[in-house]
């Protein structure tokens, strides 16, 4: 037997723990989310990627039941959305901003939302230690919330969230905010979530790497609509591959060569044309030898696989926007810190 | 349902005991109304049959009670901004039982709380000896239950502490006064009078003062009564408000 990690993950093409048929969100005349159709199998793990007001939290809350749609339905693990208490028995949630009670101790934390899940007493003491032990936060189980770090925080909510054997996990941005290395490790825990416990879990996020790594799908979503849905692999194919940035002097020349060799898929730029190709380094030889006999000569040739975000900005139009992105958290945060959100 | 209003009330108990160094600062305030407020009216206010000191200990008790309760339920702003009601909204847990839950929880902190003041006030010799505590705890719970509710009503109408200063001085402050709790109500202009007569606080300051044997304005039968209808009516706007109100 193999004990390859990866082929313990059984996705189940013909279970769908998720479907959302036609979802539509408006506050006010502000679409949020425009119509999405999604369907999420058992045991994947899934991703929302999409910038700042996408409508990844607004999709998230409405299949929680903490927002009512404005048309459309959903089904979440066989139950419709009108079946509030069915629904939030079977799903575990983590929020994209902190919902620990800081004043409380790990323990106490978790030991209330037990209660709240109607976790009998023992079963309760048993399922605390068994996700501190997942998350490696045993040793501090008596320590207030406030005392911890960011990374031990959502740590400890996702442990929490997963406390009553959810069928599905929510994690909204789960790793906003935290340094790399916090980053690497809150990666560690969802990936042996979703192998070891064969859990499904739905993330938000935008951090295009984050849902490189992590996801098995991921879906792109952009002013409230899904653009394109496939794995990160076959999104990447999906665009002309790679591109080739050639340096030179001679931009006028070149573009010329190229013309009269019928290469018509190239961008130029002040002092380099790039040119989209599929077959990467292979025509990187031929390329030189043509440009060498037209005397053309190139400074330097660069070839650049193709990244999720080449493919998010093939189907968006636009970067995401992380720089933004960050300074709308900042902005989110200091509003909330003088408590005026 | 039972189990829900019991995780929710606990956890406001913990949390309570967690800062209860706070009672020591919640409780100095009051007592110094009492000793200065007493002593100090002690000779310009005459009430038949009863010395103004006892008179205004009960009072005392109903606005320990008061302050308390109404915190209690704003606290709920809070829980709001530092995101934990929304651990609880994504709960199996229906708004109705964390309404509960939470009322129950600040009602158990304000009756603590005036029964300190009422210990205290014992202490001082102030507390007649043939009182009927039972009943007088029963008011206490009554009147704690009507201002944790309020104050969850002021929760779900503001999303931060921003306008409680405004809320202080234009509703719980004339609550306070009108309540009876310094003066007779029966000396005041008429107008005080009937605006005093939709204040619980009248109620559950009355009550108490029936049933510690003290006079009290209106038979304690109809304290008692008009005491519980205002915690009804009051649970139940807040009950729905707060379902309204949404993350
Ligand atoms: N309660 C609300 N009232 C009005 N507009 C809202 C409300 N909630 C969300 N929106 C708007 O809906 C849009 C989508 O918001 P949402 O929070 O779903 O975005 P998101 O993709 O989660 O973004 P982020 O990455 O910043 O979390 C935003 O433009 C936001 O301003
Ligand atoms: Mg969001």
């Amino acid at each position: 037997m193999p004990s390859n990690i990866t082929e313990k993950i059984t996705i189940d093409e013909n279970e769908n723990t998720i479907e959302i048929n036609k979802l539509v969100k408006k506050f006010k005349n502000f679409v949020a989310v425009d119509s999405v159709d999604l369907q999420i199998n058992k045991g994947e793990l899934f991703g929302l990627l999409g910038p700042n007001g996408a409508g990844k939290t607004t999709t998230l809350n409405i299949l929680a039941t903490l927002l009512p749609p404005t048309s459309g339905d959903a089904k979440i693990n066989g139950f419709n959305l009108k079946e509030q208490n069915k629904i939030r028995h079977s799903i575990g949630f983590v929020f994209q901003d902190s919902t620990l009670d800081d004043e409380l101790t790990a323990r106490e934390n978790l030991d209330i939302h037990g209660r709240l899940y109607h976790l009998p007493k023992n079963l309760r003491k048993q399922r605390i230690d068994e996700v501190l032990d997942l998350v490696e936060l045993k040793d501090k189980e008596n320590r207030q919330v406030k005392t911890f770090s960011g990374g031990m925080k959502r740590r400890l909510e996702i442990a929490r969230g997963m406390m009553h054997h959810p069928k599905i996990l929510f994690l909204d941005e789960p790793t906003l905010g935290l340094d790399p290395q916090t980053r690497r490790n809150v990666w560690n825990h969802i990936e042996r979530l979703n192998k070891e416990e064969n859990l499904t879990i739905i993330l938000t996020t935008h951090y295009l790497e984050e849902a490189d790594y992590l996801c098995n799908r991921i879906a792109i979503i952009d002013h409230g609509k899904i653009v394109a849905i496939d794995s990160p692999d076959n999104l990447k194919k999906t665009i002309r591959s790679d591109t080739l940035v050639l340096k030179t002097n001679q931009i006028k020349d070149l573009v010329e060569l190229l013309q009269a060799n019928e290469i018509s898929e190239f961008t130029v730029f002040e002092n380099s044309v790039n040119l989209a190709t599929d077959k990467g380094e292979r025509i990187i030889p031929d390329l030189l030898n043509l440009a060498s006999k037209n005397q053309v000569s190139i400074n330097s040739v660069e070839l650049k696989k193709s990244t999720l975000e080449d493919v998010f900005i093939h189907f968006t139009g636009h970067q995401i926007r992380e720089d933004q992105a960050s300074s709308a958290d900042v902005l989110r945060n200091a509003l909330k810190a003088t408590g005026r959100f | 349902m039972i189990f829900d209003i019991y995780a929710i009330w606990r956890r406001e108990i913990i949390k309570f005991t967690r800062t209860r160094s706070r009672i020591v600062s919640s409780v100095v305030m009051p007592v110094v109304w009492l000793i200065f407020i007493g002593v100090g009216f002690s000779s310009s206010v005459q009430i038949p049959g009863i010395e103004y000191m006892d008179f205004l200990a009960p009072g005392i008790v109903g606005m320990i009670i008061l302050f308390t309760s109404i915190f209690s339920g704003v606290s709920v702003i809070w829980d709001r901004q530092f995101g934990f009601l929304k651990e609880i909204l994504v709960a199996p847990v229906s708004r109705t039982s964390i309404v509960l839950g939470k009322t129950m929880g600040g009602a158990t902190i304000a009756v603590i709380h005036g029964t300190i003041m009422l210990a205290i006030s014992s202490a001082m010799g102030l507390i007649p000896v043939e009182s009927n505590l039972a009943i007088a705890f029963g008011f206490m719970g009554l009147t704690s239950v009507c201002f944790v509710s309020i104050g969850l009503i002021i929760a779900t109408q503001m999303r931060s502490m921003e306008g409680f200063q405004t809320i202080m001085s234009f509703l719980i402050m004339p609550i306070f006064f009108l309540s009876g709790a310094l003066f007779p109500i029966e000396n005041t202009p008429e107008w005080m009078q009937f605006a005093s007569y939709f204040d619980p606080l009248t109620y559950g300051i009355d009550g108490i003062r029936n049933s510690l044997g003290i006079q009290g304005n209106v038979p304690i039968f109809v304290d008692g009564l008009v005491l519980a209808g205002f915690c009804v009516g009051l649970i139940m706007v807040g009950g729905f408000l707060f379902k309204r109100s949404g993350i």
